[in-house]
């Protein structure tokens, strides 16, 4: 418990910023939907007739006046980026920031074992990212019902509940990756997210490019299939959770019998 | 205790082709003061780093307390206090949450400290409260680290209260050092210990190192500085390009009376005996001189001598010169 704790108290000033900015954002964009579901009429057809554009944020099979359309869009693109940013900042630093701050010397040469480091670290990841989706979903709740709609909660549940997917998907991939890293790797986990971002874009604009959607966790997130379908695409979750795993199981494998210099 | 502290045998490791060390025999009995000498890049911290378990060896073995080094590191580890040659903390935390840190990854509590009234001048002075006995178990007393780093705090006149970031090198050192010794380690590995301190403060350093020693601890302490060894260990080891080349008792080493000659002139250099490593060049020579000194002024007083100086020989020379031709 030691390292999460001490975890945690190192990541609080980048946890409250983070959090407090995606949840700011989100509240302003739900607040914001009041002005835009007046100009519905105008901006809906807009929106809906912008070709690849269209179809690259699901606009083509959800209606931006509906709360939930509108809220999976806009939200939903808030939450996605922001969010995976964050899970991804914190995974790639959470084994590398020890060798590239040279703290891995005090820390190692204390009695605890490799697998202990790495276990705490990882609970003291998927600790924020769980309390960082909670907050935001309280929040979310709260401002959409301040703007006095209906809270359509199954969908909102399964939009918040896939993109906490997402972020626990690259968390862990990236917790892999940072095993074998001397120095920070906030470029690569940064990298990572906005590649998984916009390879979703991609998949959305071309039917050639639909196989897309298996590499990026983006995919499973997609407001218009779940909105749609009423339900998460389970294999690609699947397959999501596979490399979250993989990642993990790499990252213990290798960061046991790394050489610390 | 039949085990030995320390002992390795053809420790090696390689960096894929690079040479980290090279077959190692190190052996340092319980409660020694043992010096481990060697110029910079010459495998010193590779050592230490292999015996704690940061990198892994490539060939040999190595154990501590009889314990294998690999596979039981932690309960290793939780007698050794190690004092790294550069200290890096974790950033925004103050001296007093380093410390705390360090006891709660030991699995000590650091609660005492807080509570205390601030002791007076006589009893900061006073020696912390050892055991003597050296066992596994602990009253429950001890188990608290607060009152040791307390007293070690007074005595490096180091501020718990400031912020690690803000620390100079020197203070920075001062906090791994009471991270190294609060919890009354059995072993001591220190690297370069002393870098980064002012005199009076190596004095008190090595002042609560003798204390430790006298009270049981065994104490490894590597070191580029000569003199550093020479006052303090009873036995050192030299190791130069990954190897050990030498190694014995610091009071036998300090015997050898050896000179570095270097000499502007002309003189007959073999009518002395004890001469070795003798460079002769046009215009002069130097080489290392263990004869009788009065023989040497004699033989110097009958050539043509423009300059000479006669010096202490650096730390290599010495071990070179007196475990030359001794098996290694």
């Amino acid at each position: 418990m030691t390292i999460i704790k001490h975890e945690l108290r190192q990541n609080r000033t980048a946890f409250a910023v983070w959090t407090a900015s995606i949840a700011f954002l989100l509240i302003v964009c739900v607040f914001l939907f009041p002005d835009v579901k007046g100009e519905m009429d105008s901006v809906g057809n807009l929106f809906a007739s912008m070709g690849s554009f269209t179809a690259a944020f699901g606009m083509d099979r959800l209606n931006i006046g509906t709360l939930i359309g509108y809220y999976s869009i806009e939200c939903g693109n808030i939450l996605g980026l922001g969010g995976a940013l964050f899970a991804s900042l914190l995974g790639i630093s959470a084994l590398a920031k020890e060798e590239k701050d040279r703290t891995a010397e005090f820390l190692l040469t204390h009695p605890v074992s490799r697998k202990r480091v790495i276990t705490e670290k990882l609970a003291a990841v998927l600790l924020q990212i769980t309390v960082m989706n909670l907050l935001i979903l309280i929040l979310s709740l709260l401002s959409v019902a301040l703007i006095g709609e209906d809270i359509p909660s199954r969908e909102l549940l399964l939009i918040h509940g896939a993109y906490f997917l997402l972020q626990l998907e690259l968390a862990c991939i990236c917790f892999g990756i940072s095993a074998f890293l001397r120095r920070g790797g906030a470029g690569i986990g940064m990298g990572l997210a906005a590649a998984a971002y916009f390879l979703n874009l991609v998949a959305n604009i071309s039917e050639s490019a639909r196989f897309l959607h298996w590499l990026t966790p983006f995919a499973y997130c997609e407001g218009a299939d779940i909105i749609t379908g009423g339900k998460l695409d389970g294999s690609r979750i699947a397959v999501g959770m596979t490399l979250a795993i993989i990642g993990i199981i790499t990252a213990f494998r290798h960061y046991i019998r790394k050489d610390i210099r | 205790m039949n085990e030995k502290a320390i002992q390795t045998r053809n420790l090696t490791k390689y960096y894929g082709k690079t040479r980290g060390i090279d077959q190692i025999d190190l052996t340092v009995p319980w409660g020694d003061f043992f010096g481990f000498i060697g110029p910079n890049g010459a495998g010193k911290s590779t050592t230490i780093r292999t015996l704690l378990g940061l990198i892994r060896p490539t060939g040999g073995e190595a154990k501590i307390f009889g314990l294998d080094i690999i596979n039981d590191r932690e309960r290793i580890l939780s007698r050794v206090g190690y004092l790294p040659s550069e200290t890096s903390f974790y950033p925004g935390m103050r001296v007093r949450d380093v410390l705390k840190l360090s006891a709660e990854l030991r699995g000590r509590s650091f609660r005492r400290g807080r509570q205390q009234q601030p002791r007076s001048s006589h009893d900061v002075t006073a020696p912390p409260p050892y055991r003597n006995d050296r066992r596994e178990t602990l009253h429950p007393h001890e188990h608290d680290c607060a009152e040791a780093a307390h007293i070690l705090c007074e005595r490096l006149q180091l501020d718990p209260a400031r912020k690690v970031d803000e620390l100079s090198l020197g203070n920075k050192k001062k906090v791994s050092i009471v991270c190294a010794l609060q919890h009354d380690p059995d072993l001591l590995i220190l690297d370069e210990p002393t870098s980064g301190l002012d005199p009076l403060m190596q004095r008190e350093f090595f002042e609560i190192l003798r204390e430790r020693s006298a009270n049981g601890a065994t104490i490894f302490l590597s070191s580029h500085i000569l003199s550093e060894i020479q006052h303090n260990c009873a036995h050192a080891a030299m190791i130069r390009d990954g190897r050990i080349i030498a190694s014995g008792s610091v009071e036998d080493l300090s015997r050898t009376g050896a000179r570095r000659v270097n000499i502007r002139g002309q003189m007959d250099y073999g009518a002395l005996s004890g001469v070795k490593n003798l460079h002769v060049s046009p215009d002069g020579a130097d080489f290392l001189y263990s004869g009788d000194m009065q023989v040497l002024l004699a033989v110097m007083a009958n050539g043509t001598i423009q300059d000479v100086s006669i010096t202490e020989p650096d730390l290599e020379e010495v071990f070179l010169h007196y475990y030359d031709g001794r098996p290694e």
